[in-house]
């Protein structure tokens, strides 16, 4: 998709969210544009949820701006905005019936009465739910009051519609099922979705963009091709899909080629843009990871076969490392596996692996994973947030 | 055969369970109404007892336009009682539900707190501060804010406020039960489809508050129906209620059976608003 040439529908701009003296969002700067599926995916406490209700209006920044196409709706009642939300509790009024519910919005807006009697059916025909406009939300399982959600923001034709883990509460079939259902209503009507997930194959599946979110800010955005195949930091490598992640520094460089030495070995590597003794994360998908009984090129790695795990399209291979970290490796069940406790060479795709610089955050999580080894210099807590200027 | 083993163990169980329950509703509500019902068609004694001669007298003597003009006053005040009772404790029930948790218990128990001193006490601490040359005035003349006292105490205003004063937890402990049950997600999903703030209240928070609406007002409105100690101290000898007549009918003119006959016609009341209200609320709400 490119963007370059349109307008955004959303725009954020700086926009910073304080509770309590915390900044849960930290200078948020994101657009979203016409017709995509963007999703918010990170661990809970990210603050993905804080932003879409910022979206919605539900919460107003401590700093920055919202634009809801040109307008700046900073400081507009969330019922003066042209936005819809799916809530994770689904929120449908318990007083009134499936048909009400839907109807609730064209009410509001003085839709005249035969309108929006054939929008509502309309839309419940849309939702699979053609009979059941006389029904109590407290008749109807949970899939179906999910469906009852989804149209009764759906109806209001809105431009932008904000789902706030809206699949949480079903179970994995219904979920699966559902997910198909979003993305190709998504698909039909043409409108933009924005998707807070905490679920990453949720993400992968139904997105066509991206932001992972982690600690109020966002890490990477992009589609799940790029953020799965190239992570920009080491928290995204690790939070979509499993990943190897290898500390090491940089001991040689010599025009393209570089040496970076780990505790276990040495690796040589192309790369652009290194500096001597600078920390580095090699990210490598256990897919793209490999182990052999002859030496392989470039690589000084060695370690003991652990543990083989057979789950059917692949075996899942654990191989540890001299000073204990495990490596994972995916192959497939007709190569032959190695006996455990066998010492292999390590190797991985040059091409596939992601060696990513380490900014000041992530050096400190290295200082606090040594610490933490030491219960009696157990002061990290303090000492990051000493050393980010609080 | 072994079917009506169980039938009969069955019948033991319920008889456990609901037998000292039944005893106890009979030997302690049925019997006395059924008492206070038969007496209220008797004729008065001649020194205060009861002659076991049936008679409508007493009924016929409520039709007095005094007497009549009383039991309406009491039913007004209940009423304004109730609404002014609703009208401070819903917004208060709202305010409570918005604040955390661990802090809301807290609010409760400050509201049941001063209703574990006696009643009277509290409402002869009430005539203290109100009364002529009591703490309030006083307190305003020595500010120069008015030269002679504001007569407050001894007024139908001094009983309604005493009947608010006394019922309000009544009303507040329904209502915050009824309004901390809503989802507060489901006022975020009215204003999200375009609703504002007067028509989320009117059509989502209003219709789902009602049960609480319904039972806070119930329990707020027949009690003061039948209060006449409330009467007593607050509005001294100028009001006379339906509690302060059966009062006197029993213990200063010792009529028995007229003092039954207006308590009869004071659980028919009771009787009317409760049915009023299983038609329109639920029964159950009352309870919690």
């Amino acid at each position: 998709m490119v963007h370059t040439e349109k307008e955004p529908i959303v725009r954020l701009t700086g926009v910073t969210k304080d509770f309590d003296q915390s900044e849960v969002l930290k200078e948020i700067n994101l657009d979203i544009y016409e017709g995509e599926f963007l999703t918010l995916l990170g661990p809970s406490g990210c603050g993905k949820t804080t932003t879409l209700r910022i979206i919605a209006g539900f919460e107003s920044p401590s700093r920055g701006t919202v634009h809801i196409g040109t307008r700046d709706v900073t400081d507009v009642p969330p019922y003066k905005r042209e936005v819809n939300t799916v809530f994770q509790s689904y929120a449908l009024f318990p007083h009134m019936n499936v048909f009400d519910n839907v109807a609730f919005g064209l009410v509001e807006k003085k839709v005249p009465k035969a309108e929006i009697r054939e929008r509502v059916n309309k839309m419940l025909d849309l939702v699979q739910l053609k009979n059941f406009g006389t029904r109590k939300p407290n008749q109807m399982s949970g899939g179906q009051k999910q469906r009852v959600a989804i149209a009764r923001a759906l109806v209001n034709d809105p431009k932008l519609l904000l789902l706030d883990e809206p699949l949480g509460a079903l179970d994995m079939k219904l979920r699966k099922q559902m997910q198909l259902e979003l993305k190709h209503l998504q698909q039909l009507l043409g409108i933009t979705f924005i998707y807070v997930t905490h679920d990453q194959e949720e993400a992968l599946t139904m997105s066509d963009r991206i932001a992972v979110m982690n600690n109020g800010v966002i890490e990477q955005i992009g589609t799940a091709k790029e953020i799965y195949e190239h992570p920009e930091t080491k928290f995204v490598a690790g939070f979509i899909g499993e990943s190897n992640i290898i500390e090491a520094s940089v001991t040689a460089i010599d025009k393209h080629m570089v040496e970076l030495t780990a505790e276990n070995g040495v690796v040589h590597t192309t790369g652009d843009g290194f500096v001597m003794d600078e920390m580095v994360y090699i990210s490598v998908r256990p897919e793209n990871t490999g182990y052999s009984l002859e030496s392989v090129e470039n690589f000084r790695l060695r370690g003991i076969v652990k543990e083989h795990i057979y789950v059917g399209s692949l075996v899942k291979t654990s191989v540890m490392l001299p000073d204990g970290q495990i490596l994972k490796i995916n192959h497939h069940p007709d190569k032959d596996l190695l006996p455990i406790g066998t010492a292999v060479n390590l190797y991985w795709d040059m091409e596939k692996a992601v060696i990513m610089h380490t900014t000041e955050d992530t050096l400190y999580d290295l200082i606090e994973g040594a610490l933490l080894n030491r219960p009696d210099l157990a002061i990290t807590g303090q000492f990051k947030n000493a050393q980010k200027g609080e | 055969m072994a079917n009506t083993q169980k039938h009969s163990s069955d019948r033991r169980m319920v008889l456990t369970f609901v037998g000292p329950l039944a005893l106890w509703l009979i030997l302690f509500l049925a019997f006395p109404m059924i008492y206070v019902i038969l007496i209220s068609f008797m004729h008065k004694g001649l020194y205060g007892g009861i002659e076991w001669k049936f008679t409508m007298e007493n009924y016929a003597g409520l039709l007095d336009p005094a007497y009549i003009k009383v039991i309406w006053k009491s039913v007004i005040l209940a009423f304004n009682t109730s609404v002014i009772c609703l009208l401070i404790a819903y917004p208060f029930s709202f305010i409570i539900s918005k604040i955390d948790k661990r802090y809301r218990g807290i609010c409760i128990l400050l509201i049941m707190l001063p209703f574990w001193i006696n009643e009277l006490i509290r409402l002869n601490g009430w005539s203290n501060i109100l009364r002529d040359s009591g703490i309030l005035n006083t307190l305003l003349i020595r500010l120069g804010i008015i030269t002679s006292p504001i007569t407050m105490m001894y007024t139908d205003g001094a009983t309604l406020f005493g009947m608010v004063y006394a019922f309000f937890p009544f009303m507040v402990l329904p209502l915050n039960n009824s309004i901390s049950k809503m989802d507060h997600n489901l006022i975020e999903a009215a204003y999200d489809l375009g609703a504002s703030r007067l028509h989320t209240f009117l059509r989502i928070i209003l219709p789902l508050t009602l049960p609480g609406i319904f039972a806070g007002t119930i329990q707020v409105f027949i009690p003061s129906l039948g209060a006449f100690y409330i009467a007593d101290v607050m509005g001294g000898g100028n009001s006379t209620l339906l509690g302060n007549l059966i009062k006197d009918q029993f213990l200063t003119a010792r009529n028995w059976p007229s003092g039954a006959a207006f308590s009869v016609i004071l659980i028919l009341f009771t009787l009317i608003v409760l049915k009023i209200y299983s038609k329109i609320g639920n029964l159950d709400d009352l309870a919690s």
